[in-house]
């Protein structure tokens, strides 16, 4: 098991220096600089130009940029972001916390209602229960998400007045200073009455709109596999031995079936950080999807350098845990051959 | 689509493609989703016959209007017209085309690149093959739409970037299915078989083995479609996609989000339609893997 | 670190506050995070508006006009050459004491005004390359060359010399980049070793004290209680970042904030009928326009720049892309501002007489191109629809344009380097001067465009025009060279003068004393919530 760690790790090293290149260069080829993207309506003077062209190393030759960006990140420096002048880890992580709240939440709400709907659809195989609940899910699998948004926007927010539409907490009434950066954390530690309340309200619309996908996917994929665990002989035995349906369900095929489910929420993750950035656009939620996005926008490269390589790294991450996990569950498994 | 999948069968013996399409006219949900297919194909071919108007002309006087069962529409314009008074019927027909034609040439382009990818990975091995899942690996850890608009960002915003980018993106599904199905293929008997037979590597690549592939790579096909004209769409709103006054239904919707509140039907159109053909093509997909996998096809 | 300390202060202010009664506060829902918190350096109006709580200038605009008042400076005077300005400053006024573990030590004096002006100016000076240092509009206001020495001749006077009379200059004086900052507390920072935080977190003058920015979610400030025009009835001013003009309004709705910027013009009509919305207008400062770039042919021909300006339905422009938000531009400078040529004779549309004159011309089939913003402005709420809708007019006399877009950054430069053939572009006024859009926008220097010159056009009349009036003090003779600039300009079409939009605001009922600004600026600055 030691072994398949350090054979696993060792693999990601490659994958992160290519990352690393490819970011790199990827970037630099985007037109225009973000030097010229400050000349605002008024227009920079071409002397200014090149001093702070200078001044960022912008001038340099562009091995010279990269070595000093991988000796700066190993290190544990990945740039100073131009726009802001704040370093981008500092940024990164300012903003990942609302990120994470998001996605937690949306992948909070994609179990409690996938994973019990593909089960239920399962028990009760070709019924109307099942063709109704698959029938959302392949809705919900086939849904433009940003639509989505806007649509639940405009139902739930605008015309009926339930949640709010955009923001993680009415400002007007709730002050909290941020300390940990996760809202739900923070509006506890204020002590407010309320404040938690009212951070959850913010929470429901985004949440749901990026759980969809994964909700869909993750129902579909319970059912299958409650099907194959219902199939096998000692599911059969059980039922013989004149268990009662559910009690055969919940108790001897759930466990096994929600294996693959496990893994396939792990995989979800990438998923889940593509789904963000539209997600974050609609609500104007200030987490690390919007962020690169406006990041491109302004050409700001060290943003979009760190930001892109942090993001990937905790995918990679992710994934190493993912495959660890399967190989703890089902030892004959290894990769690459 | 269609034709597409009905060519791919008929490689198979006869026996086997009946045996395939009473597996998949069993399937209700599949039938209904191909006869939508069908009909936003032909929609989407005969545009400039069924369209009632040129997708492009601005009628002024006639901006903003509501479909027909809202009150106060125009029975000249069936759906409506969007904020500068075009025709919504005729620009949401031209943007079936749009839509498919994304969807089809990324699922082309992809395939036909990850098949060769996937094969010389899984016949040559070693380097070759570690630096292709390297690669591979490498696009997947970045989030599709990150990855996308970056590379949209570097080529500017147009149709055919579009595709571009969502191929690349895509690429690593297949690349990673056809190695898995090859490996797994190549330790089988009739394999090795015509390996001591002499078979020629080529041959035996392409004859032999990709064959016994195309069962799965069908189905993912068939879902890459639909994926790729999500996809697509998610970046037309983003305004990176098709370039106006191009009719593309997720830049149709992203050009009305100020008209969300005053009049959402014209923001609510695109994205039905985007809806319903992503989930006509998915439904398909789904009878297809069933019919195809006989594992699941006897449960 | 530097998060730790913002950390510690607003721990330390919620521990306050929790001991107070309900505070007083005022949301603004602003549009996007600001670049940083020193106005000298930023050019958006975003980033302009997020500092402006925090500071004060020698002399300021009246709210809600263009007119200038004594700020910190409490009177000032011009000589009569019109080369020298005596600034006297106000007595006793106070930095904010405790951001950043900052105290000021002393009052405001003619220290931090020199300090605030030789940043900018001296290339040698310590804080003038601390954040990359682009000072950009103290550049383009012409100040290096305009300004020839500031001194102190003692604490509270200070007297700036100019190398030649500039009608305007009181007026520049008062934008934003003229603004204050204090020289104790980068001296402050210097030595603590993080003069980068200088600009990241100001410590200013002005009616409210900066308390905690997170980035692209909120910044907050609260009053300062030895402001010098009195404390502010509102204890606590937040901007609640929001890019989408949708989600603003949302947000405007439930009574998560009482001012928002920029609305959707289709959503007007809803806000007017909000019983708990008071829509504020005002007649911005700006222009809208089409620019034909006349350096490349056919362009180059007045009769085909006067054609294609007749071609387009500008008033169907005005009903679909303003919403009727506007009003349809005939002279390159907006009626509210003085020597506004109330006689020019706008273009009519004329499509027919358009595709005449064009075929005269020899054109009756061309291939060009027409650039559309990629963003929203005052000037353009719309500019891709606006693009669409001229494109459509333009198919109708032959001439087929391409439409362009490139990232805002890219879109200038490109613009301003001429890439062009047509492109959509305007302009919101800085200081309520005439030269300010005429000389700026339609200048050349030595017979070559200036870079804001997006129709790349000069005029040599129109040149001398606009260079005199500059110089002059009396405004009656200033705006009869105006008017005829405008005429000249409205001969000769460099530009389809598209729309002046009105400004919009939609502000709580529950808010009072606030005032739009033509210039597009927001001040909040005696604004007070009912309850």
């Amino acid at each position: 098991m030691f072994k398949f760690l350090l054979k696993r790790l060792a693999l990601t090293v490659p994958t992160f220096v290519a990352l690393m290149f490819i970011t790199f260069v990827m970037i630099r080829m985007v037109p225009g600089d973000p030097i010229e993207v400050r000349r605002g309506e008024r227009g920079i003077s071409p002397e200014r130009l090149e001093m702070l062209r200078h001044e960022m190393g912008l001038d340099q030759p562009v091995w010279k940029q990269f070595l000093d960006y991988v000796w700066g990140i190993l290190h544990g420096d990945f740039g100073t972001s131009i726009i802001s002048k704040s370093p981008v880890l500092h940024e990164f992580l300012t903003l990942f916390p609302a990120t994470i709240e998001l996605t937690f939440f949306a992948m909070l709400i994609a179990v409690f209602v996938g994973v019990p709907a593909g089960v239920f659809a399962a028990a009760r195989r070709g019924g109307i229960f099942d063709q109704t609940l698959m029938g959302i899910a392949l809705t919900g699998y086939s849904m433009p998400i940003f639509w989505w948004g806007l649509l639940l926007v405009l139902f739930m927010s605008n015309t009926l007045h339930l949640t709010p539409v955009s923001g993680r907490v009415d400002l007007i009434k709730f002050y909290y200073p941020q300390v940990t950066g996760f809202a739900i954390i923070d509006s506890l530690l204020s002590g407010k009455p309320g404040a938690l309340a009212d951070v959850l309200r913010h929470l429901i619309l985004p949440s749901i709109v990026l759980g969809t996908v994964p909700m869909a996917v993750i129902a579909r994929m319970t059912r299958s596999s409650m099907l194959e665990v219902l199939e096998e002989d000692y599911v059969r035995t059980a039922r013989a031995k004149g268990l009662s349906a559910w009690r055969v369900v919940g108790l001897h095929a759930l466990r096994n079936a929600l294996i693959p489910v496990v893994v396939s929420i792990g995989l979800q993750v990438g998923t889940l950080l593509a789904g963000a950035v539209l997600t974050e656009n609609i609500f104007s939620w200030p987490g690390v999807g919007h962020w690169l996005t406006q990041s491109i926008a302004r050409r700001d490269y060290p943003a979009l350098q760190g930001g892109i390589l942090l993001i990937a790294t905790i995918v990679i991450i992710v994934n190493v845990l993912v495959d660890l996990t399967y190989a703890a569950i089902n030892p004959r498994i290894r990769y690459g051959k | 689509m269609a034709s597409e999948v009905i060519a791919t069968t008929t490689a198979s013996p006869p026996s086997s493609l009946r045996a395939f399409w009473n597996s998949f006219s069993e399937n209700r949900g599949a039938v209904i989703g191909m006869y939508v297919v069908v009909a936003i194909v032909l929609i989407a071919i005969f545009a400039p016959v069924l369209a009632p108007y040129n997708p492009l002309e601005q009628f002024k006087g006639a901006t903003k209007l509501p479909p027909f069962w809202v009150q106060g529409s125009d029975p000249k314009y069936w759906l409506g017209t969007d904020a500068v008074g075009r025709d919504m019927l005729s620009r949401l027909m031209y943007g079936a085309r749009i839509s498919l034609f994304i969807g089809l040439s990324v699922m082309l382009v992809s395939m036909v690149l990850g098949v060769i990818l996937g094969l010389a990975s899984a016949f040559y091995g070693g380097i070759i093959d570690v630096v292709i899942i390297r690669i591979m690996d490498l696009i997947m850890a970045i989030p599709s739409l990150v990855l996308e608009i970056l590379i949209i960002a570097i080529t500017g915003p147009s149709l055919l970037n579009t595709v571009i980018a969502i191929t690349i993106v895509y690429l690593p599904r297949y690349v990673r299915l056809l190695r898995a199905s090859a490996i797994a293929e190549l330790s089988k008997d009739y394999v090795t078989a015509a390996k001591v037979s002499g078979v020629g590597k080529l041959r035996l690549m392409l004859v032999t083995v990709l064959p016994n592939c195309t069962a799965p790579l069908i189905v993912q096909a068939a879902l890459g479609i639909s994926d790729a004209i999500l996809e697509a769409s998610g970046l037309g709103f983003l305004g990176l996609g098709a370039q106006p006054p191009t009719p593309e239904w997720g830049a149709m919707l992203a050009d009305t989000r100020d008209l969300m509140q005053s009049h959402p039907w014209v923001m609510a159109l695109p994205g039905l339609c985007i809806l319903i053909t992503v989930m006509a093509i998915n439904l398909m997909g789904d009878g297809l893997r069933d019919a195809l996998d006989p594992r699941l096809r006897k449960s | 670190m530097k998060s730790l300390k913002i950390m510690g202060a607003a721990l330390l202010l919620s521990t306050m506050m929790t001991g107070m009664a309900q505070a007083k506060s005022l949301v603004y829902c602003s549009e996007g995070s600001p670049e940083n918190f020193t106005p000298a350096m930023n050019t958006t109006g975003t980033s302009l508006d997020a500092a402006r709580p925090v500071f004060n200038q020698l002399v300021q605009f009246v709210p809600g006009t263009t007119q200038v008042e004594p700020g910190l400076a409490e009177k000032y005077e011009v000589s009569a050459d019109g080369l020298t300005l005596t600034f006297h400053l106000r007595k006793g006024v106070k930095f904010h004491s405790g951001v950043n573990g900052f105290t000021p030590t002393r009052d405001f004096n003619a220290d931090d005004v020199l300090f605030s002006f030789n940043r900018q100016w001296k290339a040698d000076h310590p804080f003038h390359k601390v954040s990359g240092g682009a000072f950009d509009y103290f550049n383009d206001m012409g100040m290096p060359d305009l300004l020839a020495s500031i001194e102190a001749p003692d604490p509270l006077t200070v007297v700036m010399k100019l190398k030649a009379p500039n009608a305007p200059i009181l007026a520049n004086l008062a934008m934003d980049f003229a603004t204050i900052q204090s020289a104790e507390y980068a001296d402050f920072l210097m030595k603590k070793g993080t003069p980068e935080q200088f600009d990241q977190i100001p410590v200013g003058t002005g009616p409210f004290s900066f308390v905690e920015y997170q980035k692209d979610a909120v910044i907050r400030f609260k009053a300062n209680p030895d402001y010098w025009g009195g404390k502010q009835k509102v204890d606590d001013l937040v901007f609640a970042i929001t890019p989408d003009a949708t989600a603003r309004y949302g947000k405007m709705q439930a009574g998560e904030c009482q001012i928002m910027v920029a609305p959707n013009p289709a959503d007007l009509d809803a806000m007017s009928k909000d019983g708990n919305i008071n829509l504020m207008q005002q007649a911005g400062l700006n222009i809208g326009y089409m620019a034909m770039n006349a350096q490349k042919p056919p362009f180059d021909k007045v009769e085909v720049r006067k054609a294609i300006a007749m071609a387009i339905d500008r008033d169907a422009i005005l009903k679909e892309v303003y919403q009727g938000a506007g009003q349809k531009a005939k002279n390159p400078i907006p009626p509210t501002m003085w020597s506004y040529d109330k006689d020019a004779k706008d273009i009519p549309y004329d499509p027919a007489k358009a595709a005449e004159m064009l075929k005269a011309a020899g054109i009756t089939s061309l291939d060009t191109d027409l650039w559309w913003m990629p963003v929203q402005r005052p000037y353009n709420p719309n500019a891709k629809r606006m693009a669409e809708m001229m494109q459509a007019d333009l198919e109708k006399v032959g001439i087929h344009a391409k439409l362009v877009s490139y990232e805002w950054g890219e879109y200038r430069k490109r613009a301003q380097a001429g890439e062009h053939q047509m492109a959509l572009l305007g302009w919101t006024g800085d200081n309520g001067d005439p030269d300010n859009f005429l000389a700026v926008l339609l200048g050349c220097k030595d017979g070559k465009p200036n870079a804001n010159n997006i129709p790349k056009w000069c005029d040599t009349k129109f040149q001398d025009d606009v260079n005199k009036a500059v110089t002059l003090t009396d405004p009656a003779e200033r705006t009869k060279l105006y008017v005829d600039a405008q005429r000249i300009v409205d001969d000769q079409v460099p530009w389809l003068n598209v729309a002046h939009s009105t400004v919009f605001e939609p502000v709580s009922k529950k808010v009072v004393g606030y005032k739009v600004s033509p210039l597009g600026s927001h001040v909040f600055t005696n604004v007070d919530v009912t309850e």
